[in-house]
């Protein structure tokens, strides 16, 4: 008996799963398989195919479809909204996870639900109310136009929208990393002398770094994909406001499928490079957890 | 430094935590605040340190005469051990321990080598000094208080308050840090106020116990005072175990089960029901009768693992009671489960019932 439960807990403590939740091996294969077969063929059968359509027509062309004015063009927009849009997210992502885990305020609940509508609303519907409040004929339109300000069909209105969309992932990120950590050490820091900034910089930000350049990641990864909401609000002018989903899109119509697919590799590679950044993080979140449960356990 | 709070009371929503509490410490005490949770001793604890505000109403908070109650928590200089230690996890223990003398405003803070010569002796002071470099999550829970404790420490406290500062170690730890800190403070002599719900913990380290009870102070006193007599029920009830007996005061005797007492303490009580406590170790148990006032008993269990034998028993007007006696005793008496024997009460404490009808 004792020997049993010593064998459980040695089990667990390496992360695996106890003798309890061991299903029959065939159906544990079953899942696998499953999961194995589907992320094959949604994920990288796909993934070859955008590659092999890329380098059909061989490296050179492949490379002059990069050079290109207006896919250059594209690159070049799709990484200033990024640099405009992740910051400012960022921002609010963490300035919301805080307010949200270390304060108590009416309408908490209302507002962490409100953080989620981006994930539930349709980017399409998220760029037609930008089109409805700064369109011509929007709520915003007239006044704009008579101070000469064009937000729809610009580079301000691709902008808008993407933040939009972009604004819970670092929020979200956060938000039950940072209730999970309590507010004791903000506390002590307080008591010891620390000021509200002084606190977020050496007790708040270095606990929540790693969590929260994983919502960065991701919040980037959707800034540069995002094709929806664009894609409404921006007009499809080539070389100005056409970013590179929707580059693609137009190449694609006019049957220019390598130069397509050669932005196309791109994006794939920016998911990719995400993918890696991602796991590396999370082996990095979990191997200090792994360390820090250990020597909870050997106390 | 002397710490006076005086007829603070908060509530948090419709929950009163504190009900026009009054307390006041002398320099260099050492005084605990014992009480079962929700007693509101952690939130007068609290509050003492700036970290909840009490409410509008309430009196002011005199360190050493002068009111702190409109000052911010890091302004108060008071040096706070939290109940999960609440370490900087990211931080080795020496930074934990210097944080409190970076984040100075730059007049007023250290020069870095000033820093590493006290934060050394800080360390080696709380017998950790070779532990400089590692982070919390690599050290026991014991090390972790006392890294708390140091990093309290560095900014020189005026007072030091204490949040259930052993209630997460085991009890062999416990006991050993408890001793520590009685010789630490002993030493350095920082006025400290700790929150505990051990009443040994309080009776054996304390210079003063304030018991709290439902947001009330209960009594207040040396640890011997609160102990052996006790001011009301409470009181008498959580500091050790009890017999409780419904019984009657009449003509100067105390009625209880099968006894009358004669008590010439309260002779002078009019006549009325009351609760009349004993504790195990003050019936005297024999096994014929001593021919004083005696309650016949059958014993249905037996604990002698301990430094004294303990019996449950069963009296002869069916009510289950505890004793206590020496180990030497029980053996010479030679007592098992099913003997009989016969209690004789050395003491009793008797609280006038309020029976709320």
């Amino acid at each position: 008996m004792a020997a049993t439960i010593a064998n459980t807990n040695s089990a667990n403590a390496k992360g695996y799963p106890g003798s309890a939740v061991l299903e029959p091996f065939w159906i544990r294969w079953l899942l696998i398989g499953v999961t194995l077969v589907f992320l094959a063929l949604f994920l990288f059968v796909p993934l070859v195919a955008v590659f092999t359509q890329a380098f059909e027509k061989g490296w050179r062309v492949y490379l002059a479809s990069l050079k290109d004015t207006d896919a250059l063009a594209a690159i070049r927009l799709t990484l200033f909204v990024a640099v405009i849009v992740v910051p400012i997210n960022t921002l609010f992502g963490v300035s919301a996870a805080w307010a949200i885990s270390k304060f108590e305020f009416a309408g908490k609940s209302l507002l962490t639900t409100l953080i989620d509508l981006p994930y539930s609303v349709s980017p399409v519907i998220a760029g037609m109310i930008f089109v409805l409040m700064f369109g011509r004929n929007g709520w915003f339109g007239p006044w704009l136009e008579a101070h000469n300000i064009q937000v729809i069909f610009s580079v301000s209105g691709i902008v808008l929208a993407t933040l939009f969309v972009t604004f819970p992932f670092v929020a979200r990120e956060l938000i039950p990393l940072m209730q999970s950590q309590g507010t004791e050490e903000e506390e002590a820091a307080r008591v010891l002398g620390a000021g509200g900034w002084q606190i977020f910089r050496r007790v708040t930000l270095p606990n929540i770094k790693w969590g929260l350049l994983y919502g960065i990641i991701l919040c980037n990864a959707r800034t540069m994909g995002e094709f929806g909401a664009v894609s409404v609000v921006s007009g499809h002018i080539r070389g100005e406001t056409n970013t590179m989903p929707l580059q693609v899109e137009v190449l694609y119509n006019e049957y220019n499928v390598a130069a397509a697919f050669s932005l196309a590799s791109l994006l794939a590679m920016l998911a990719l490079v995400t993918l890696v950044l991602k796991s590396l993080l999370e082996w990095k979140g979990i191997g200090r957890k792994t360390s820090e449960a250990q020597a909870y356990i050997g106390d | 430094m002397s710490i006076e709070a005086r007829n603070i009371s908060k509530s948090f929503g419709s929950f009163v935590a504190l009900d026009d509490v009054s307390l006041t410490v002398a320099t260099g005490e050492l005084v605990a605040l014992l009480g079962p949770s929700g007693s509101g001793k952690t939130t007068l604890l609290r509050i003492i340190a700036g970290l909840e505000r009490p409410d509008r109403y309430s009196g002011p908070i005199l360190f050493h005469e002068e009111n702190v109650a409109s000052r911010r928590v890091g302004d108060r200089g008071v040096g706070f051990v939290f109940q999960h230690y609440a370490l900087f996890r990211h931080m080795t223990v020496f930074d934990n321990v210097a944080f409190g003398l970076r984040v100075r405003p730059r007049r007023l803070r250290a020069v870095k080598s000033v820093i590493r010569e006290r934060v050394d002796q800080l360390l080696q002071l709380v017998q950790l000094d070779s532990f400089a470099t590692r982070y919390p999550h690599q050290l026991s829970g014991g090390q972790r208080q006392r890294v708390a404790l140091a990093r309290a420490l560095a900014i020189q406290p005026k007072v030091l308050l204490l949040d259930e500062p052993f209630g997460s170690l085991d009890a062999k730890v416990r006991q050993e840090l408890r001793r520590w800190l009685r010789r630490l403070h002993d030493e350095i002599h920082v006025t400290s106020v700790f929150v505990t719900h051990d009443q040994e913990e309080a009776l054996e380290l304390a210079d003063r116990v304030v018991v709290m009870n439902e947001g009330r102070i209960e009594q207040i006193g040396a640890p011997d005072e609160v102990f052996h007599n006790p001011r009301t029920e409470f009181v008498m009830n959580f500091l050790g175990q009890v017999n409780l007996f419904g019984g009657r005061v009449e003509d100067g005797k105390v009625l209880f089960s099968t006894l009358a007492l004669d008590s010439p303490r309260h002779a002078q009580l009019p006549n009325q029901p009351v609760k009349v406590f004993v504790r195990p170790h003050d019936f005297e148990v024999n096994t014929q009768p001593n021919g004083q006032i005696n309650l016949r008993a059958t014993v249905s269990r037996v604990h002698s693992a301990g430094p004294n034998a303990r019996l449950q028993l069963v009296a002869e007007s069916g009510e289950s009671l505890s004793a206590e006696l020496s180990q030497e005793r029980f053996r010479d008496l030679g007592i098992r489960p099913g003997s009989q024997v016969f209690l004789t009460p050395r003491d009793v404490k008797i609280f006038v019932a309020d029976y709320v009808i």
